[in-house]
C-alpha cells in the first residue's frame, strides 16, 4: 500500500492559547513493501507524522494518501476504521496498551474489532506466541503477571494479529536490553521480508535505520527536510548535523578510519560486518 | 483529543485576577458559590452574569477559548434548560403546538437554573484557568489552618489536592496515549449500541489503573527516599503575601450581596 504524504501541516488545539504548531507542509512518499525509517531530533514531529499515517490525527492542511483513500481536515471518523485495518501500530511502550485477563485475549482484541472470525484469531494468536519466542504456556496467563519483555511481546503480537499490511514502529526497542533489542528488530525484519510488509520505523537508533532501512525521512523542527537512500542520508554529515544527528557508528568510525589510512574505504558501510570487511578489503589490499 | 478540555487547566497570565492572593481568590470564589443562591429574579440573575462576564474580561481569558472548552457542560446545561421547558407546567401557556406544550414559568425557571449552574462553572472555571495549582493548594493548606486544632490533617489533604492537580494533565496524556492504542486496534467508541460502547470502555480504564496505581507507587517512593515525613516544620518557597487588591475583592464581594439582597425580590 503506498502513503504519500503532500503539504501535510498539523497544529495542536487549534484555536486555543495552547495552540502548538507541530508539523509544516511534510512530504513523503512510501511505496509500497519498503522499509522507512523516519529519524529526527526530539521534539522533530517525528510521532505527529506517524499518527497521521493511520488516521488518528487528520492534518489541518494538505492531505494524507494511504492506498487509495485521502485524509483530509475533512474526512469523516466512520471512514478511518478501514484505514486502521490496514495499518498497524507498534506504540513507545506498547505494554501499556495491554488490559484483557489473558494473553490470548488480549492479542485476539484488534482482530475481533476487525471482523475476523474468533477461531482465526485464536489460531493467530497462538502462531505469534510462537513467532515472538514466547512460551506456550503463556497463553492463559494474565498480561500484568509477565515480565516487561514479555509483556512488550506480548502487545507487539496484539498488533500484528490483525495482519495490518502497513506496520508502524515507533521506537518498539525502547527500554528494552541490548539483546532483546536486537531479537525484536530482527523479527521485524524477517516479517517484512517474508510478509511483504511496508514498514515505517521512527527511531532515534541511526544504526536501526542504515541497518534495516531502504529509504529514510528526516524530520527537523515540524518539516520534512531530507529523504534517499542510507547511503544519501547518511553520506551527508555536514547537514545532519544542522539537524542535530549524528552518523550510525559503523559510518562514523568508517570516517576515521579513511582518514588514518588517507584513503577512502569506498561505499558507505552501513552495518558493523560491512565495516569490518570493508577495513579487511583495505588492510589486504595495502599489504600487496 | 482530549486537548480542547479546559476544566481544571492553568493559563499562566498577568491580569488583576491572576495577581490576587490564592486565599483571597478562594474565600471569595467560595462565598460566590453560596451568594449565587441569594438570586430569584431577572434583576439578580442578570447582576451575576454580568458580574461573571466582567470577571472575564479583567481576566483577560479569551470568550471563544472560554465556551468551546465547556463545551461539554455547555451541552449538561442546555439538556436542564430543556427539562424546564418540557416538565414545569405553570404560568401562562406559551407554545402549544401538537404535543409541545411550553409555559411561562418553566422557560423563566429553565433560564434561571442554566444561568445560576453557568455562573458556578464559569467561577470555578476562572479560578482554576488563573491560579496555578500549587498556589491553590497553598491558600487552601492557609485557609484551613485553623482546622488543625481539631485534629484536621490539614497538611495531608492540602497534599492529597495537590498531587491530584498535578496528576490531572499526566492522567489526560495517558488517556490519550492509550486511547490511541486501543483505536489502532480497532476499538470503537463512537458507534454500536450503549452497551458496545460501555464495554468498549474497558480497554481504555483498565490500563489506565494500572499505570496509575504504578505511579502512585513510584511517587510515594520517590519522596520517601527524599526525606518527607509530612508537615512538621515544613516551610514554603513562595510565601503569600495578601494585598490591597486582596482587600479589594472582599469589599466588592459585600457590595455584590448587598445588592443582590436588595434587588431580590421578596417571598
Amino acid at each position: 500500500m503506498d502513503i504519500t504524504l503532500q503539504q501535510v501541516g498539523y497544529s495542536y488545539a487549534k484555536g486555543t492559547p495552547f495552540e502548538k504548531r507541530a508539523l509544516y507542509e511534510a512530504n513523503a512518499s512510501i511505496r509500497s513493501g519498503s522499509y522507512t525509517a523516519i529519524i529526527g531530533h526530539t521534539g522533530s514531529g517525528k510521532s505527529t507524522l506517524l499518527l497521521h499515517l493511520n488516521g488518528l490525527l487528520k492534518p489541518t492542511e494538505g492531505a494524507v494518501r494511504i492506498g487509495d483513500v485521502s485524509i483530509t481536515a475533512a474526512t469523516k471518523a466512520k471512514e478511518l476504521k478501514q484505514i486502521r485495518r490496514n495499518v498497524g501500530i507498534v506504540f513507545q511502550f506498547p505494554e501499556h496498551q495491554l488490559f484483557e485477563e489473558t494473553v490470548e485475549k488480549d492479542i485476539m482484541f484488534g482482530p475481533l474489532n476487525f471482523g475476523i472470525p474468533e477461531e482465526e484469531a485464536r489460531q493467530r494468536a497462538h502462531e505469534l506466541i510462537r513467532l515472538l519466542g514466547l512460551p506456550e504456556d503463556i497463553a492463559q496467563k494474565s498480561p500484568f503477571d509477565l515480565s516487561g519483555g514479555q509483556m512488550r511481546r506480548v502487545a507487539i503480537a496484539g498488533v500484528l494479529a490483525f495482519k495490518p499490511s502497513v506496520l508502524i514502529l515507533d521506537e518498539p526497542t525502547a527500554g528494552l536490553d541490548p539483546r532483546g533489542r536486537k531479537e525484536i528488530m530482527e523479527l521485524f525484519n524477517k516479517l517484512h521480508k517474508e510478509e511483504g510488509l511496508t514498514t515505517i520505523l521512527v527511531t532515534h537508533s541511526m544504526e536501526d535505520a542504515a541497518r534495516y532501512a531502504d529509504q529514510i525521512l528526516v524530520m527537523h523542527e515540524g518539516r520534512s527536510v531530507m529523504s534517499g537512500t542510507p547511503e544519501e542520508v547518511f553520506g551527508d554529515a555536514e547537514q545532519l548535523k544542522s539537524f542535530r544527528l549524528g552518523l550510525p557508528r559503523s559510518v562514523a568510525f568508517q570516517r576515521d578510519v579513511e582518514k588514518l589510512f588517507g584513503k577512502p574505504l569506498g561505499k558507505l558501510t552501513l552495518t558493523e560486518e560491512q565495516l569490518a570487511s570493508a577495513i579487511a578489503a583495505a588492510l589486504k589490499e595495502g599489504e600487496q | 483529543m482530549l486537548e480542547k478540555m479546559i476544566f481544571g487547566r492553568y493559563v499562566p497570565g498577568d491580569s488583576f485576577v491572576h495577581r490576587l492572593d490564592p486565599r483571597s481568590k478562594l474565600l471569595f470564589v467560595f462565598l460566590f458559590i453560596v451568594a449565587v443562591f441569594l438570586a430569584n429574579n431577572t434583576a439578580t440573575y442578570a447582576l451575576l452574569l454580568a458580574f461573571t462576564l466582567l470577571v472575564i474580561f479583567i481576566a483577560r481569558i479569551r470568550l471563544y477559548f472560554l465556551f468551546n472548552g465547556l463545551k461539554p457542560i455547555l451541552f449538561l446545561i442546555i439538556f436542564t434548560l430543556l427539562m424546564h421547558f418540557i416538565f414545569t407546567k405553570e404560568g401562562a401557556l406559551l407554545i402549544d403546538w401538537k404535543f409541545i406544550k411550553i409555559y411561562e414559568e418553566g422557560v423563566r425557571q429553565g433560564i434561571y437554573i442554566s444561568i445560576r449552574f453557568l455562573v458556578l462553572v464559569l467561577m470555578t472555571t476562572i479560578l482554576t484557568l488563573t491560579t496555578s495549582p500549587i498556589s491553590i493548594t497553598d491558600g487552601m493548606e492557609t485557609l484551613l489552618n485553623p482546622l488543625k486544632r481539631i485534629k484536621l490533617p490539614v497538611h495531608e489533604l492540602a497534599l492529597m489536592m495537590s498531587i491530584s492537580l498535578r496528576f490531572i494533565p499526566t492522567l489526560m496524556d495517558e488517556t490519550d496515549k492509550i486511547l490511541k492504542a486501543q483505536l489502532a486496534r480497532g476499538s470503537d467508541l463512537t458507534s454500536g449500541t450503549i452497551k458496545e460502547r460501555i464495554r468498549a470502555v474497558v480497554p481504555l480504564l483498565v490500563p489506565l489503573f494500572v499505570s496509575a496505581f504504578k505511579r502512585a507507587e513510584d511517587l510515594a517512593i520517590a519522596m520517601e527516599v527524599r526525606g518527607y515525613r509530612g508537615g512538621e516544620g515544613r516551610t514554603r518557597y513562595r510565601q503569600l503575601d495578601w494585598q490591597w487588591r486582596d482587600t479589594l475583592i472582599i469589599i466588592i464581594f459585600i457590595i455584590l450581596v448587598a445588592a443582590l439582597i436588595w434587588l431580590r425580590g421578596g417571598r
